[in-house]
């Protein structure tokens, strides 16, 4: 989960800001601490070789150096930001030849649906994917929002119900990575991390034509089943029967899930309560 | 009768909550029967509970606000205790346990420690700085304190009566509304806060109106102490920031009470909006709280280095500035939601701009030391501590503000480390600073030296022992919020984190052990001059603690540093000035209209939180009719005859010429 051990260009390039930004404030940060503790260590009170200055409050060409230290600082970082918000902007397709791979996302109460619409499977809580081949995320939420988070390919983005927001990301090599929500989603959002596995691309092609000989089917239907609250949920594949099942959650087709909250006290009598128990 | 309050409303079968609050409730029986025994309540009653006096009120805040930080700090090692226990295991806290204490403590640490911490600091202080007898608005300041302590005490209540929201300290929807929060602990937040923001937005519109129209002779603006321009910015944030707060909140209460759609998710409802509204009033909130921080280093750090403020224009330059961008950078905290480049981009460069008139802050005190006499007693040793602690918090905070950066670290354990770096390291800091430094004014004795040193160390220590802990847990992909996890390399960090907690905890037993061996000791720590530290600016000009009237006559005030430049003339004399003409002076006459005004608010938030209309109406009735009764008063100030203020007034001066004389012998 180290986000300083990244696995893809997103998480590559997120590292390198964070190093440089923070070396670039460490250049002054370092010395006026050191600063600090020798002023106040050499002007103590009880050391007679300081020499005294009693009424001395300005300085005007201290006054423009410590003006400009920190806006020359603030320049050079918002080049940086600059560039790095528009490089690395979530929405923005990744480089590459290759053709990228679509996955849908729903968060739910409180486990992950991920649909691969042109494969026609979905799995619960369990997310593959091709190792080298650019994936274009689309997510939204079918309740609560929540934020999509596989630390080591970097960016996160939330989910939110009625509205799609979209992720690029690669992963570089195989592997086995973890993924989670990072936005607090209620009763059963310490169990909402999923297992990414990063698989080579024909490896990726065969797990698809297994899965798509699933037993399951994902339509209306079972999707209602799915939508229940309930922590904690087992990885699970399915046959997509339904390629538009996004789009209606998306535009609220399918209606955002009830809530479910354990242990409610007072509860409004207007409400409509699911409990996850 | 009661609405939907019923027996089930009592957690008896969850122990945690049922001994906290019984030994709440028996702390304050025992108090509250001490009290009457020893025949206190009169005097409680005329001299706090009804005082129109700033003093008195700032006193009261900042009581209040230390009080609160007990039951903060106690959420605060519940979790820490439970994130330590709960890898592969559930810990000792259910999720529906734990989300109400992570709420609780994000809630009552801003709101009712930090804001009344401030709010009382700059309620004591300032008048005194200016140089003036009282507030603007002396009655209105008393329904602002006690409004802000309705708040508190209603979140208190939810502890055992019901309970508190479970949706984090900012109510994020849909998560906050009906659908997904069917219980009262969100409606006890909304009106908790709805009323306690009426409080504070009091507060600020008195102490705008105080520092613009009420100074004394001379006190030009740019005479002003810095605590006193620090004040001046913070409070034009509140009177700016909190209706947006308080319209915002109010917006969700129409959500959950009138099934409005605002933010639902049906119903056309965008809880975007909720999202730039509620971060429009919450970030320049975190300045509400830092600048009067900054005005209180300002200060310590140029008395105990014996040398006016270097680079003053700068920093009130600064402090506007500050004051000015942090309405311009809200969008910072959710860079994460999907806005296009251009706009993260913009607002996280408007947010790193912001530390350019920090960075000049921090420059301006490390060269008011400069050349200076550095006496390194505890109020100095907080603001050191603060320099460099707060300089790390600026640090992660810019690196945050570059959006690549947000994208892995928003809602980390990162971010958690990042703000409670500047918020223990800059606001409490400066609160503990401030407290020390003025208590010896608001009770006349210092507060003992050797104990409050060691709850600096404690503090200090522990906060990076509880904290940096959590920057690594960030990096390592730890989110916030997490009841349980089965990471294994987060473990160690976690329980490292819980020692740090521990020793926070030693700071504050170390911090009531020194008010309780201050009080006791207070014939030795007595502060017989009124100006203990060799203060500069007018506040110790007067006695400690200061008359009801502050001044006997008000000051003229020629310069910067008034009070520097008074006793360095009367030094230069070897004498005071002649003994001035006293005359009668009038004071705001004690009004019960605050505390009573406050009781039908707290009946009446208490009972829109449970539905029971009826009490909801007595108690708006019963404001509205203690407004009018007020409203209709016939006499609204005292007189203190001549006489009696030249008699407080000449023990006092003859004080100060005792010193004088023996100063002038030597």
């Amino acid at each position: 989960m180290n986000i300083l051990d990244p696995q893809g260009p997103i998480g590559a390039a997120e590292k390198t800001i964070l190093i440089d930004s923070l070396a670039i404030m460490l250049a002054i940060v370092v010395p006026t601490i050191i600063a600090i503790f020798a002023f106040a260590f050499w002007f103590r009170a009880s050391n007679t070789r300081a020499f005294h200055w009693p009424n001395w409050e300005y300085s005007g060409r201290i006054e423009l150096v410590v003006w400009a230290i920190p806006a020359l600082t603030v320049i050079l970082l918002s080049g940086v930001a600059w560039i790095g918000a528009h490089q690395l902007d979530p929405a923005k397709p990744i480089e590459g030849s290759d053709k990228p791979l679509t996955i849908q996302v729903v968060s739910l109460d409180w486990k992950w649906l991920f649909i691969y619409p042109d494969q026609k499977i979905a799995t619960i809580n369990a997310l593959t994917v091709p190792a080298g081949v650019p994936l274009r995320f689309e997510l939204t939420s079918a309740s609560v929002m929540n934020a999509f988070f596989i630390p080591q390919f970097g960016s996160m983005i939330y989910t939110m119900n009625g509205m799609t927001s979209r992720l690029n990301l690669r992963a570089d090599t195989p592997g086995m990575f973890q993924g989670l929500s990072a936005h607090f989603s209620g009763d059963g959002f310490s169990d909402m991390h999923f297992d990414v596995r990063a698989v080579p691309p024909e490896q990726f092609s065969k797990w698809v034509d297994d899965t798509s000989r699933a037993v399951k089917s994902l339509d209306e239907a079972s999707y209602g089943e799915i939508a229940k609250p309930s922590t904690k949920s087992e990885p699970a594949v399915y046959r997509l029967t339904d390629p538009d099942l996004f789009n209606a959650i998306v535009t609220q087709k399918l209606p955002p899930s009830l809530g479910a909250q354990s242990g409610v006290k007072g509860a409004s009598p207007t409400a409509r309560v699911a409990d996850a128990r | 009768m009661l609405g939907k309050l019923t027996w089930d409303a009592i957690p008896f079968d969850q122990p945690i909550p049922m001994i906290a609050s019984g030994v709440v409730a028996l702390a304050i029986l025992a108090i509250l029967g001490w009290v009457v025994i020893k025949g206190y309540l009169p005097y409680l009653w005329r001299e706090w509970i009804t005082s129109v006096d700033h003093k008195r009120i700032g006193v009261m805040y900042t009581l209040l606000a230390m009080v609160m930080l007990l039951r903060g700090f106690a959420d605060a090692i519940m979790m820490r205790l439970q994130q330590s226990l709960a890898f592969h295991s559930p810990g000792f806290l259910p999720p529906e346990h734990y989300n109400q204490i992570f709420s609780a403590h994000g809630t009552i640490m801003i709101f009712f420690v930090a804001m009344p911490f401030m709010i009382g600091l700059m309620n004591f202080i300032v008048p005194l700085q200016l140089g003036v007898r009282d507030v603007a608005f002396p009655t209105l300041n008393s329904v602002g304190f006690w409004l802000t302590a309705t708040g508190a005490l209603l979140i208190n209540i939810s502890l055992i009566v019901g309970e508190f929201a479970r949706t984090g300290w900012l109510p994020y929807p849909p998560l906050s509304e009906l659908a997904y929060s069917p219980g009262v602990g969100v409606d006890y937040y909304l009106w908790s806060l709805e009323i306690s923001g009426v409080g504070t937005l009091v507060a600020g519109i008195n102490l705008v109106t105080t520092v613009l129209k009420i100074r004394t002779r001379g006190m030009s603006y740019l005479r002003m102490p810095m605590f006193c321009w620090t004040t001046l910015a913070t409070n034009l944030l509140i009177v700016a920031a909190f209706p947006i707060l308080t319209a915002t909140l109010a917006m969700l209460l129409l959500d959950r009470y009138l099934g409005f759609h605002f933010f639902t998710n049906e119903g056309g409802g965008n809880v975007m909006m909720f999202m730039n509204l509620i971060w429009a009033w919450g970030h320049p909130e975190v300045y509400i709280l830092v600048l009067p921080a900054f005005g209180i280093f300002s200060e310590v750090i140029s008395t105990f280095s014996g040398k006016p403020l270097f680079g003053y224009r700068s920093m009130v330059a600064a402090t506007m500035a500050i004051c000015i961008l942090s309405f311009m950078v809200w969008l910072h905290h959710f860079f994460t939601m999907g806005a296009g480049a251009d706009v993260n981009a913009i607002f996280g460069i408007a947010t790193m701009i912001i530390a350019v008139p920090t960075g000049v802050k921090v420059f301006n005190w490390l060269f008011t030391m400069y050349g200076g006499k550095v006496r390194f007693q505890t109020p100095l040793l907080w603001s050191i501590g603060f320099m460099v602690t707060f300089i790390i918090g600026g640090v992660t905070g810019v690196l945050m503000a570059v959006p690549p950066v947000a994208f892995v670290l928003h809602n980390s354990l990162f971010l958690v480390a990042h703000f409670h770096n500047v918020i223990i390291g800059g606001v409490l800091f400066g609160a503990f600073a401030g407290y020390t430094y003025w208590f010896p004014k608001a009770f006349g004795f210092k507060l003992h030296e050797g104990l409050g040193r060691a709850a600096f160390w404690c503090w200090l220590v522990g906060f990076y022992v509880a904290f940096m802990p959590l920057y690594v847990l960030g990096l390592l992909g730890m989110t916030r919020r997490m009841q349980h996890y089965d990471v294994p390399q987060w473990h160690p960090w976690l329980i490292v984190a819980a020692c740090g907690a521990v020793l926070i905890m030693c700071g504050i037993a170390f911090q009531i052990a020194q008010l309780v061996v201050s009080v006791r000791q207070r014939a030795q720590l007595r502060d017989e001059t009124g100006d203990p530290w060799d203060g500069r600016s007018l506040e110790w000009a007067t006695a400690s603690p200061p008359p009801a009237f502050n001044f006997a006559v008000l000051p003229r005030v020629s310069g910067e540093d008034a009070y520097w430049k008074f006793k360095h003339r009367a030094t230069g004399q070897s004498r005071l000035d002649e003994e001035p003409a006293y005359r009668n002076i009038e004071i705001p006459r004690n009004s019960a209209t605050g505390f009573v005004c406050a009781f039908f608010a707290t009946m009446m938030g208490f009972a829109l939180v449970w539905h029971i209309w009826w009490m909801v109406a007595a108690g708006a009735i019963g404001a509205f009719a203690t407004f009018i009764v007020f409203a209709w008063r016939d006499h609204d100030e005292d007189v203190i005859p001549a006489l009696e203020v030249a008699r407080i007034d000449r023990s006092n001066w003859a004080q100060r010429s005792a010193i004088l004389g023996k100063e002038a012998a030597e």
